[in-house]
C-alpha cells in the first residue's frame, strides 16, 4: 500500500521534473527569438521609412535649410569616408605590428600588459573616448577638426583589430614560421612576408568588424568631428558624419528633417550590416577552405 | 693609389657588414618597433586617465571629493555635484541588466546546449549582428517606434496595475528611465549572451555526461551543473554587460528624457552621466563648467576600467580552471 503510493509519488515527481525541463528548455529557445525580433524590427523599419526617401539627389546634393525640399547627405558621407579612412590610417599600422609583438611574447611582461591593456580599452565607454580626444586634440589646436574624430576612432578601433590579428597570427603553422627561417630569412622578413600574409584573410575579417564598429560612433564626434553643414574635406577643419547627422536629424523637432533621418540610418546600417555580413563570409569561406584542404 | 682605395672600399663593406650584424639585418629595429606599437597601445589607456585627470583640475581643486555626493548641478550658481548622474547612471544600468541577464543566459544556454548543429552559426550571428547596430540608430528606432508602440503601453499598464509601489508611480512620460532600460537591455544582450555562450562551451564534456549518467533531466544538468561550475564566468559577462550599458550614451540620451528628477519611478524622466555630457558640453560657457563635465567623463572612466577589472579576472579564473582540468 504505501509502496505504491511512494511509487506514485516518485512518478509525479518524475512528471513534475519533466515537466520543468521542458518548460526551462522552451523559455531559452524563446529568448533567443527575443533578441531576433528587435533586429528584424529594426532592419524592416529603416528599410521602409528610409527608403523611400532614397534618392540620387540624397547622395550627391548638400543638405537644404529646414522647409527647402531636397537636400542629401553628401557632405555627412564624404566626411565619414574621411574620418574613418584617417582612423584606419592610425590604428591598423600599430594594431598589426602590437599583435606581432603579443603573438610573439605572450607571456612576457609587456606581453600580458599589451593583452590587458586592449581589454580593458575595449570597455572604456566611446563617450569617455571622445573626451580624451578633445582634451588630446581639440582643446590644443582650439578648435574642433576631422583629426579629432579619427584620433577618437583610431582608440576605439584598436582593440577588435589588435586581438583578432593575434588570434589570427597564433593559428598559423609553427613549421611556416620555422621553414621560413631555416632558409635564413630574419625574423621581420618571416613576419611581414610570411606570418601576415598567411593570417591575413582573418585580418581582413577583424579590420572590416573594427570599420563596422567605429562607423556607427556618434558620441565621440560630438566633441571632435563637432559637424558641418558645408562640404570640407580639411582635416583640420569640423566635419559631419553619418551617425551625427543621424543624431542631428532625429532630435529635431522637424517632421521633414526625422524622414531624412531614417534615410541616413538606412545608408549607415546598410554599411555597418554589410560589413559585418561579408566578414562573416569570409569567415566561412576560409574555415571551408582549410577543412577541404 | 688604388690600393688605398680598395682598401677604404672593403673598409666600407666591413663597416656596412658589423653594422648590419649588429642590427641582426633589421630585426633589432623591428624589434624595436613591435615593442614600440605594443607600448602605444599600454601608453593610451594611461594617456587617457591622465588626460581627463590634468584636465578636470579646476573642478578638482574646486570640489574634492565632495564632486562625488554633491546632489546639486548648478551651473548659473557654478556648483557642480555628480551624484545624481551617478545614481541615474547606475539606475538605468542596473534596471537593463534585469532584464537582459534572464534572457542571455537563456540565449547563451540554448546556443551551446541545445540548438541543431546547422543552426548555431546563423543564430549566433543574428544575436552578434544586434551588437553591430551602432547606438544612434537603437536611438531613433527607440523614439518614434519602439516605445510608442511598445514602451508607453507597458508603462502604462504597470503604472495603472502597480502605481501604489513608487517605482511605477505617475504620471507616465514617453522617454523614462523605463523606455532607456529597454533599449539598453537588447543593446547588452549581445555582449551577455556570446560570453556567457563561450564559458558554457569551455566547461568539459565529462561534466554534462556525469550528470546525465546520474539520472539529471537536461535542465538540472544545466541549472546544477553547468552554472554553477561557470559562475564566475557568467558573472564576467554580466560585469561586462553592466559596463557596456554605464558608459552607452546616444540611445540612452535620446530615450531617458534628460530630467534631473528624484523620484524612485522608473516612469519618470532620468539623466546618466553620458547624457549629461551631450547635453551640456556644447553649453559649457566657462572652463569650470566644461571642467566638471570632462571629470563626469573621469568618475566614468573610474567605474568602467574597475568594472572590467573585476570581469576580466573572473573570466580569466574559469578559463584557467578549465585548462588545468582538462590537463588532468
Amino acid at each position: 500500500m504505501s509502496q505504491a503510493m511512494s511509487l506514485r509519488a516518485s512518478r509525479t515527481r518524475y512528471a513534475l521534473r519533466k515537466f520543468i525541463n521542458t518548460l526551462m528548455l522552451s523559455l531559452t529557445g524563446l529568448a533567443t527569438l527575443f533578441a531576433i525580433i528587435p533586429l528584424v524590427w529594426i532592419v524592416v523599419y529603416i528599410t521602409r521609412e528610409g527608403g523611400r526617401y532614397l534618392s540620387v539627389d540624397f547622395f550627391t546634393q548638400l543638405p537644404t535649410p529646414v522647409g527647402v525640399p531636397g537636400g542629401g547627405i553628401v557632405n555627412s558621407l564624404v566626411g565619414s569616408l574621411i574620418v574613418v579612412g584617417i582612423a584606419c590610417l592610425i590604428a591598423i599600422p600599430i594594431s598589426l605590428v602590437a599583435a606581432l609583438y603579443v603573438a610573439d611574447h605572450p607571456t612576457t611582461p609587456l606581453g600580458v600588459l599589451v593583452r590587458f591593456s586592449t581589454d580593458v580599452l575595449s570597455g572604456v565607454p566611446t563617450i569617455v573616448v571622445g573626451m580624451f580626444a578633445y582634451a588630446l586634440v581639440v582643446l590644443p589646436q582650439r578648435h574642433f577638426s576631422a583629426l579629432a574624430g579619427s584620433v577618437a576612432l583610431a582608440v576605439i578601433m584598436v582593440p577588435p583589430v589588435l586581438r583578432t590579428t593575434e588570434e589570427m597570427l597564433k593559428l598559423v603553422p609553427r613549421n611556416l614560421r620555422e621553414g621560413s627561417l631555416a632558409l635564413g630569412a630574419s625574423n621581420w622578413k618571416t613576419s611581414l612576408q610570411v606570418l601576415l600574409p598567411a593570417a591575413l584573410n582573418g585580418i581582413v575579417t577583424g579590420v572590416m568588424l573594427g570599420i563596422a564598429r567605429v562607423a556607427g560612433e556618434t558620441a565621440p564626434m560630438i566633441f571632435t568631428a563637432f559637424g558641418n553643414p558645408f562640404f570640407n574635406t580639411d582635416l583640420s577643419q569640423p566635419i559631419a558624419t553619418l551617425p551625427q547627422t543621424i543624431f542631428v536629424y532625429a532630435i529635431s523637432p522637424y517632421q521633414d528633417w526625422h524622414a531624412k533621418a531614417w534615410a541616413t540610418a538606412f545608408v549607415l546600417i546598410a554599411a555597418v550590416l554589410g560589413l559585418n555580413i561579408a566578414a562573416r563570409l569570409l569567415t566561412w569561406w576560409r574555415t571551408r577552405r582549410l577543412r577541404l584542404a | 693609389m688604388s690600393v688605398i682605395v680598395q682598401a677604404k672600399k672593403n673598409a666600407g663593406v666591413s663597416r656596412w657588414k658589423t653594422l648590419t650584424r649588429r642590427l641582426e639585418h633589421g630585426d633589432t629595429i623591428f624589434r624595436a618597433l613591435t615593442i614600440l606599437a605594443a607600448l602605444i597601445v599600454v601608453v593610451t589607456v594611461g594617456a587617457i586617465g591622465l588626460q581627463l585627470w590634468n584636465t578636470s583640475a579646476l573642478s578638482r581643486d574646486k570640489f574634492g571629493w565632495g564632486f562625488l555626493i554633491g546632489q546639486d548641478w548648478n551651473p548659473v550658481a557654478q556648483n557642480f555635484g555628480a551624484l545624481p548622474f551617478i545614481y541615474g547612471t547606475l539606475q538605468s544600468a542596473l534596471l537593463a541588466l534585469v532584464l537582459a541577464v534572464p534572457v542571455g543566459l537563456g540565449i547563451a544556454i540554448f546556443l551551446s546546449e541545445l540548438a541543431p548543429d546547422w543552426l548555431r552559426q546563423p543564430l549566433g550571428f543574428l544575436v552578434e549582428l544586434l551588437a553591430a547596430v551602432p547606438s544612434v540608430v537603437y536611438g531613433l528606432w527607440g523614439l518614434f517606434v519602439f516605445v510608442p508602440i511598445f514602451v508607453k503601453p507597458i508603462a502604462d499598464a504597470l503604472n495603472q496595475g502597480l502605481g501604489f509601489i513608487p517605482l511605477f508611480q505617475g504620471p507616465v512620460f514617453g522617454p523614462s528611465r523605463f523606455a532607456a532600460s529597454l533599449v539598453l537591455a537588447i543593446m547588452v544582450l549581445p555582449t551577455i549572451s556570446a560570453v556567457s555562450r563561450d564559458v558554457f562551451l569551455a566547461i568539459p564534456r565529462a561534466q554534462r555526461e556525469a550528470a546525465l549518467a546520474l539520472g539529471a533531466t537536461r535542465w538540472e544538468m544545466i541549472s546544477q551543473v553547468l552554472v554553477p561550475y561557470g559562475l564566475s564566468g557568467i558573472l564576467g559577462a554580466v560585469i561586462l554587460g553592466l559596463g557596456r550599458a554605464l558608459g552607452e550614451t546616444i540611445a540612452v540620451t535620446m530615450l531617458i528624457g534628460n530630467n534631473l528628477d528624484l523620484t524612485a519611478s522608473i516612469l519618470h524622466p532620468g539623466y546618466t552621466m553620458a547624457s549629461l555630457i551631450v547635453n551640456e558640453f556644447t553649453e559649457a560657457t566657462y572652463p569650470l563648467y566644461l571642467q566638471a563635465l570632462i571629470e563626469i567623463a573621469l568618475v566614468l572612466f573610474a567605474i568602467t576600467l574597475l568594472l572590467n577589472l573585476i570581469a576580466r579576472l573572473l573570466i580569466w579564473r574559469v578559463a584557467r580552471r578549465t585548462t588545468t582540468e582538462a590537463r588532468v
